[in-house]
């Protein structure tokens, strides 16, 4: 009665009855959970959907996890220019202690450079004819440059050096600095923005242009009901993301995850939130999907670049780092990483987080301020 | 509660209750260049069905979005049961059952899944079974919306817009691209809905429609009003009840219009590609007077028909143009 009296309308009487008996009375909250199971409903229908969400994530991983696998007690390749003193050298290798860790072929020079060139040797050996050796090595492969020192060092010894100092190593391969490891939660914190970004933001647009929206605003739906709906199968899929990349790299790469799994469905749920908020601000207004699918690559690709998904991003120039910091992607995946390998808590990510909700918060807040439902 | 006569500035209360969608002077113009809508009245009374008939862009889709509450008027005010959309928005959503021209909903949903979600917004709405049962796709019911047929899909439109169990049904082209069978089966849903109470307000471009299923209408044309009552009224009004139509040679000029109104029973001429068509109050009148005229002058008939006026024939007697024109 209260908005009648303030706006000096007559008081509005009493609707018709309804044409028909009420079959039931619905609650609050029953718009949002109609709203919810249908937008699950249709994710898995989506054969689009199920594959870029989880096929290929697992793909990615896969894939890049066995071409970078560690080889084990990696065998350096050595090619030895065949020639007078050739047969000295291979007999001093396999005499050496390193022996175990040398594999040497003798072939012409020229074999041996071409296949150098290609990264089929790490060094070439071309013993001189004053019985001297020449190394051919490139300082800018890592393995070239280890191969000639190991190669050097395992010739030397052979030959009757004697160390000076005395040493002696042991070897720690732990599961936690493999490319693998570095790669998963990379790869988790991309698929949360991918299917951040494209789960809400082409699905709004589409709805848009289907007119849907407008059918939905034409009931008495409520609109923070809708987006709180579209917001939540995000969260779904979110904690179906993480547990099949973090499964599949305990399984497959036999990844050890330091962190409370809580914590890394907390750090999802707001890598989650933040990316579906700057979705919903690029389909705030877009009328056509190819608009949006063009503004969502615009906003993905620095973080793809720059976000440190498939190497670190302490590659760029140090100036770049306030920038590359800032970005929602580089917290998100800093976060996931700190805490997958390192076990950090959730108190020592308040940073990131904030970097995160900050992002999320004001995409969201501009996205219902400019947002359009016909 | 019956509300105080005249107690509102802008709005004229009829004693009469039964009006259920009332604006007054209503004018809708796009980026401050097209108009429109320009000042349009009409009432909508409790239980009727009243069309909103015109051509393609005469400004029926804008009128009935605003009365929807989906577009804003540039001026003008909209009373729907009493209530107004700014001050009532929620509480009129759940009166009104609403089918826009062009919705697709969603494809990878079922027939029941689409209504359980429309029902879900509502506060009391019906069954969905029912409404299924209701629109004849009980059938369909766990068929994708993408594999639908046109007319399936309309009826589900339709029955989307019946499952939040409106008082006033808002109907946008709800037969256009559809096929005799499936227009018929929406006319019936239709009347169903108005036998159990329901107001229906929709829009057409087909008079026939128009015709068979509107109590009332308004021709709207240029965003006006330009005629409205029953549709017999309508042709009564514009067209006599019957229509002669003929062709001489050799073939005439507009000086002969006076002596075809000078027949008796002629109301009015109207002449389109050489055919002559007399509206006339009674047909067995006129054309003994006519077959006369045209013997004395030593004219032939070429071609005679007589018959009934139809909607089509007062849009062409009060614009000159066909309602289908593009």
């Amino acid at each position: 009665m209260k908005v009648e009296e303030q706006t000096g309308l007559a008081p509005a009487r009493p609707a018709p009855p309804l044409p028909s008996q009420p079959a039931r009375t619905n609650g609050r909250w029953t718009g949002y959970g109609g709203l919810l199971a249908a937008r699950m409903k249709e994710l898995w229908r989506e054969p689009e959907v199920i594959f870029w969400v989880f096929g290929f994530p697992l793909l990615l991983a896969l894939g890049l996890g066995i071409a970078f696998r560690d080889k084990p007690a990696g065998v350096t390749n050595v090619a030895v220019v065949a020639g007078p003193g050739a047969q000295r050298v291979i007999d001093r290798l396999q005499t050496s202690p390193q022996h175990a860790g040398i594999h040497a072929d003798v072939i012409s020079q020229t074999d041996a450079f071409n296949r150098f060139r290609l990264g089929k040797y790490a060094l070439v050996v071309i013993p001189q004819p004053d019985g001297s050796l020449r190394y051919r090595y490139d300082p800018a492969r890592p393995e070239s440059v280890l191969a000639r020192a190991q190669v050097d060092d395992a010739l030397q010894s052979a030959a009757g050096r004697k160390d000076v100092l005395a040493s002696s190593s042991e070897a720690a391969m732990e599961p936690g600095s493999r490319y693998i490891d570095f790669l998963i939660p990379g790869l988790l914190g991309m698929n949360l923005m991918n299917s951040g970004m494209w789960g809400i933001g082409f699905a709004l647009v589409d709805m848009r242009q289907r007119k849907l929206l407008k059918r939905y605003i034409a009931t008495p739906m409520r609109r923070g009901d809708f987006l709180m709906a579209l917001s939540s199968s995000r969260l779904v899929l979110m904690i179906i993301e993480v547990a099949m990349l973090l499964g599949f790299g305990v399984l497959v790469f036999h990844m050890r995850v330091l962190g409370s799994l809580l914590t890394i469905l907390l750090i999802g749920t707001v890598g989650a939130l933040c990316f579906g908020g700057l979705g919903l601000l690029t389909a705030s207004r877009a009328q056509k999907l190819e608009t949006v699918s063009g503004l969502i690559n615009v906003v993905m690709l620095p973080m793809w670049v720059f976000s440190g998904v498939f190497f670190s991003y302490e590659r760029f120039p140090a100036i770049l780092m306030p920038f590359i910091k800032a970005l929602p992607l580089t917290a998100l995946n800093d976060a996931l990483r700190a805490t997958i390998l390192e076990g950090a808590p959730l108190a020592a990510q308040g940073t990131r987080l904030a970097i995160m909700v900050l992002w999320g918060g004001v995409s969201f807040a501009l996205a219902l301020k400019w947002f359009r439902w016909v | 509660m019956v509300p105080p006569a005249s107690k509102t500035p802008g709005l004229r209360y009829h004693s009469t209750m039964d009006v259920v969608v009332r604006c007054s002077n209503l004018f809708k113009t796009y980026e401050g260049k097209v108009e429109a809508v320009r000042g349009l009245d009409l009432e909508v009374r409790q239980g009727e069905c009243f069309g909103l008939l015109g051509p393609n862009g005469a400004g029926k889709t804008t009128t009935i979005e605003i009365l929807e509450g989906l577009l804003q008027p540039t001026s003008g005010e909209i009373e729907i049961l009493g209530r107004r959309w700014g001050a009532h928005e929620r509480e009129l959503r759940e009166l009104l059952g609403i089918s826009l021209q062009e919705t697709r909903l969603s494809e990878k949903l079922t027939v029941r899944e689409t209504l359980k979600l429309f029902s879900s917004f509502y506060r009391q709405p019906g069954s969905p079974e029912v409404v299924m049962q209701d629109m004849a796709l009980t059938e369909k019911a766990d068929t994708w919306v993408g594999k639908l047929s046109g007319g399936q899909r309309q009826r589900l439109a339709v029955a989307a817009a019946l499952v939040g169990n409106p008082r006033i049904l808002f109907l946008d082209e709800p037969t256009t691209g559809l096929d005799p069978q499936s227009r018929r089966q929406l006319w019936d849903i239709v009347r169903q809905f108005q036998q159990r109470g329901g107001t229906v307000l929709l829009t057409t471009h087909y008079m026939d429609e128009a015709e068979r299923l509107c109590g009332r209408l308004a021709i709207i044309d240029h965003g006006k009003i330009i005629a409205e009552g029953t549709p017999a009224e309508l042709i009564k009004r514009y067209c006599g009840q019957n229509l002669v139509e003929f062709a001489v040679v050799p073939p005439t000029d507009g000086a002969t219009r006076e002596l075809w109104k000078s027949l008796p029973g002629v109301e009015s001429v109207h002449e389109e590609n050489g055919l002559i068509s007399l509206s006339v109050r009674e047909a067995h009148q006129t054309i003994p007077a006519l077959l006369d005229a045209v013997e004395e002058r030593g004219w032939r008939l070429v071609h005679l028909t007589t018959r009934q006026a139809s909607l089509e024939d007062v849009f062409v007697h009060l614009t000159g143009r066909h309602l289908r024109e593009e």
